[in-house]
């Protein structure tokens, strides 16, 4: 009886240890919340969340204090990929923000005037140019913040939607045309 | 006889093949317009190097190779070029694309093209380039530039050279009156092919139903001096798959996201064979092809068109449309696509245009739910199972439909083919696939994005830093030069104080002695306005000084 407990005692206090220095071990750096956040995240870094870029938006969602309805370039589907990675109802974006299509913006070179304030406006460094000297935009830089509208004291630069060419376009989900049945 | 293995799956589409192969194949006649798009092979499409009004000619490179994965576009015939803009092309999306409109002058008159008949001696890299540069693609179908393909990776060895000529969809003929008209030629070119992959083995793949093409073949193989077999293979679509063909005349399997050449085996078609044929015996680069016009037209046949020929000129070459003609295919009936506007070209990769008519092709029965009865899976020769692909793409349930392999989907069709439901099985593939890429690029995108906004903030950073310490710095000098100067540079600051008091003083009496101009012989009016201006001056320069009192 006593041997009987004993092995047991001892087999149970071997594979513990066992466990033990195993999880330390093989301890796996699992990836933070904010890190699988900022993942979703389209990384416009446009701020239209109410935070300065994507990372604080994570983080501000990871500690609860933002919702996640509020990432109007993600769209519904990047609301709908938080929900699942946090667990909770997907909902329809925030009120006063809405999905635009992507878009890139785009500097009329007749009017710049050289000021630099662009440049400094812009949250993904795209925008080349000097003081003085007219800037332009890299485009396939540009994430489409319009961040860099408001400063613009000559209102050079618009906005313009990516028209979609062969090597962008996509095969459209297959839609089955419905006959009017003719009535007898 | 060689032991063959039959790949798994596969169907017998009617093969409407009689239509189009009895006639030779025919020469067209000089077009006043043709229009060479940019973007005729897989990879980067190619940059123009013409302008409007430049006089091209036939032969002249008018698109270059931009990147590696890319090839060249060149003049089809001498004449100008009357815009170089997006047009029509043969796309399934119907979005016009950039393409070179050129104006035939009727002369048709060639640049000097050079021919590559000393390769055997050349440097591989070299002849490789000028086969770039002479716009080598496979003509099969995908396009992909030929001289990565002739580029045996220094690891990879590639003892297995399989030719094409399957030819494996209905209606389509090209290959099969190309190889009974020009089998020499084929083997010239297979020649160089076999030269520069150094191939062990050469194998023709041909469909029993090629009786001809397969008796021109060999009586040819039996004199081109190096070893090649032509083989027949069952008619089975789709025997001309890349992968089910290599599997057909080999055994070896094409591992799941593997190309051929893991496996020591490159495959070639038929057409591209011949063009580089004409690239090495006369230097001409890629500016004809054979193509098939068939279905519903008054003389269906093969005829050997310019890159760039209108589609709705080729069409009139093979007789014109019948009357009820309802559509055009690019392509075959399993593979192929709806042409949506006819002012689109034959490019590098159209190998047939079919008329459609309501006959022929009626229109799909509208499609039922899917009852799971896995004819799908017994058809597919990738050995998918479609219908748990359709399951999930309809779904628009990626990550899963990956995971059902669906990269290892061909878009052959034979799933569409067999459903008893009538699904659309492929469109929703495609949809799936062309959906995951599209994300994929995103994502792209947004790492990028990331990063750079990241290396923004921390460049932002080290300028505020930058500065801070520069002021600082100046700060300390500053600091350092008060606690120094009383000591050693006193009678130095008092002159330079004296100085500056007697510049001050000197601009002061300077002031004092400045006297109004053009106020003499001024009329009433004017002396009126100044004496009310002065007085208003004298007024707040009392309030100023009552005001420094106040403080004071």
């Amino acid at each position: 009886m006593i041997t009987a407990i004993l092995i047991m005692a001892g087999g149970g206090l071997l594979l513990g240890a066992v466990l033990g220095w195993a999880s330390v071990r093989y301890r796996v750096q699992e990836d933070p919340l904010v890190e699988k956040i900022d993942a979703i995240l389209p990384q416009t870094q446009c701020g239209q969340c109410g935070f300065p870029g994507c990372k604080p938006y994570a983080e501000a969602i990871a500690k609860g204090e933002a919702d996640i309805n509020r990432c109007p370039p993600g769209g519904e589907d990047g609301v709908k990929r938080l929900a699942e990675l946090l667990g909770v109802d997907p909902k329809p974006l925030d009120e006063g923000l809405e999905h635009k299509p992507k878009a890139v913006a785009v500097i009329d070179e007749n009017l710049c005037i050289g000021c630099t304030l662009c440049i400094q406006a812009c949250p993904v460094d795209a925008i080349v140019g000097a003081a003085k000297q007219m800037h332009v935009i890299i485009a396939d830089q540009c994430t489409g913040c319009e961040l860099c509208l408001p400063p613009c004291p000559v209102e050079c630069i618009h906005m313009e939607v990516i028209r979609e060419d062969i090597s962008r376009w996509k095969w459209r989900y297959p839609v089955i045309p419905l006959h009017p049945v003719r009535q007898a | 006889m060689r032991k063959l293995y039959p790949f798994p799956g596969g169907v017998h589409p009617p093969e409407h093949k009689s239509e189009s192969n009895g006639r030779p194949i025919a020469q067209a006649p000089l077009l006043p317009r043709y229009v060479v798009p940019l973007r005729q092979h897989i990879g980067n499409p190619a940059k123009p190097v013409v302008k409007v009004g430049d006089r091209v000619l036939k032969g002249q490179m008018i698109g270059q190779p931009d990147g590696y994965v890319s090839t060249a576009v060149h003049a089809p015939t001498s004449g100008r070029v009357v815009a170089v803009a997006p047009q029509p092309v043969p796309h399934p999306s119907g979005i016009a694309d950039l393409a070179i409109a050129i104006e035939a002058d009727g002369e048709d008159r060639a640049i000097e093209y050079q021919p590559l008949l000393d390769w055997r001696s050349m440097d591989p890299s070299t002849l490789r380039n000028r086969i770039r540069d002479l716009g080598l693609a496979g003509l099969g179908g995908a396009v992909f530039p030929s001289y990565i393909k002739l580029n045996p990776k220094a690891a990879a060895r590639i003892p297995t050279l399989i030719l094409n000529g399957a030819e494996c969809e209905p209606w389509i003929t090209c290959d099969d009156r190309l190889m009974r008209e020009r089998p020499h030629d084929i083997l010239r070119g297979i020649a160089v092919m076999q030269a520069l992959l150094h191939a062990e083995e050469v194998l023709v793949g041909i469909e029993d139903n090629k009786p001809e093409a397969m008796a021109a073949m060999q009586a040819a193989a039996e004199h081109c001096g190096f070893p090649l077999e032509v083989v027949a293979v069952p008619t089975q679509y789709p025997a001309g798959g890349g992968k089910q063909l290599t599997y057909l005349l080999t055994g070896k399997e094409t591992p799941s996201g593997a190309l051929s050449t893991d496996i020591g085996v490159q495959v070639f078609n038929i057409g591209t064979a011949y063009s580089l044929y004409r690239a090495i015996e006369f230097g001409e680069p890629v500016i004809s092809r054979v193509v098939t016009v068939t279905g519903h037209v008054a003389e269906p046949q093969n005829i050997e068109v310019r890159i760039g020929t209108p589609i709705a000129d080729l069409i009139r070459l093979a007789g014109g449309e019948l009357a009820g003609a309802s559509g055009r295919l690019i392509g075959g009936p399993m593979m192929g696509f709806d042409l949506r506007d006819d002012a689109a070209p034959v490019t590098k990769s159209v190998n047939c245009v079919i008329v459609k008519n309501p006959i022929l092709f009626p229109p799909p029965p509208p499609p039922m739910p899917c009852i799971r009865c896995g004819e799908c899976a017994r058809a597919c020769p990738a050995l998918l199972q479609p219908f748990e692909l359709y399951w999930y793409a309809k779904a628009r349930d990626f990550g899963k439909a990956q995971g059902y392999q669906l990269f290892d989907c061909i878009e052959c069709g034979c799933c569409s083919y067999v459903c008893p439901s009538h699904i659309p099985l492929v469109d929703y593939f495609r949809y799936g696939k062309s959906e995951i890429w599209a994300r994929e690029r995103e994502m792209q995108a947004a790492e990028q994005a990331r990063k750079r906004h990241e290396f923004h903030l921390f460049r932002e950073e080290r300028e505020k830093q930058e500065k801070a310490d520069k002021l600082a710095a100046k700060a300390a000098e500053r600091l350092k030069q008060g606690a120094a100067a009383p000591a050693t540079a006193d009678p130095e600051a008092e002159r330079k104080k004296a100085i500056l008091q007697a510049a001050i003083e000197r601009a002061q009496k300077a002031k004092a002695n400045i006297q109004p101009r053009n106020v003499d012989n001024v009329p009433p009016d004017v002396q009126h306005e100044i004496a009310e201006i002065e007085a208003r001056r004298a007024r707040l320069r009392e309030a100023a000084h009552a005001q420094d009192e106040d403080k004071a």
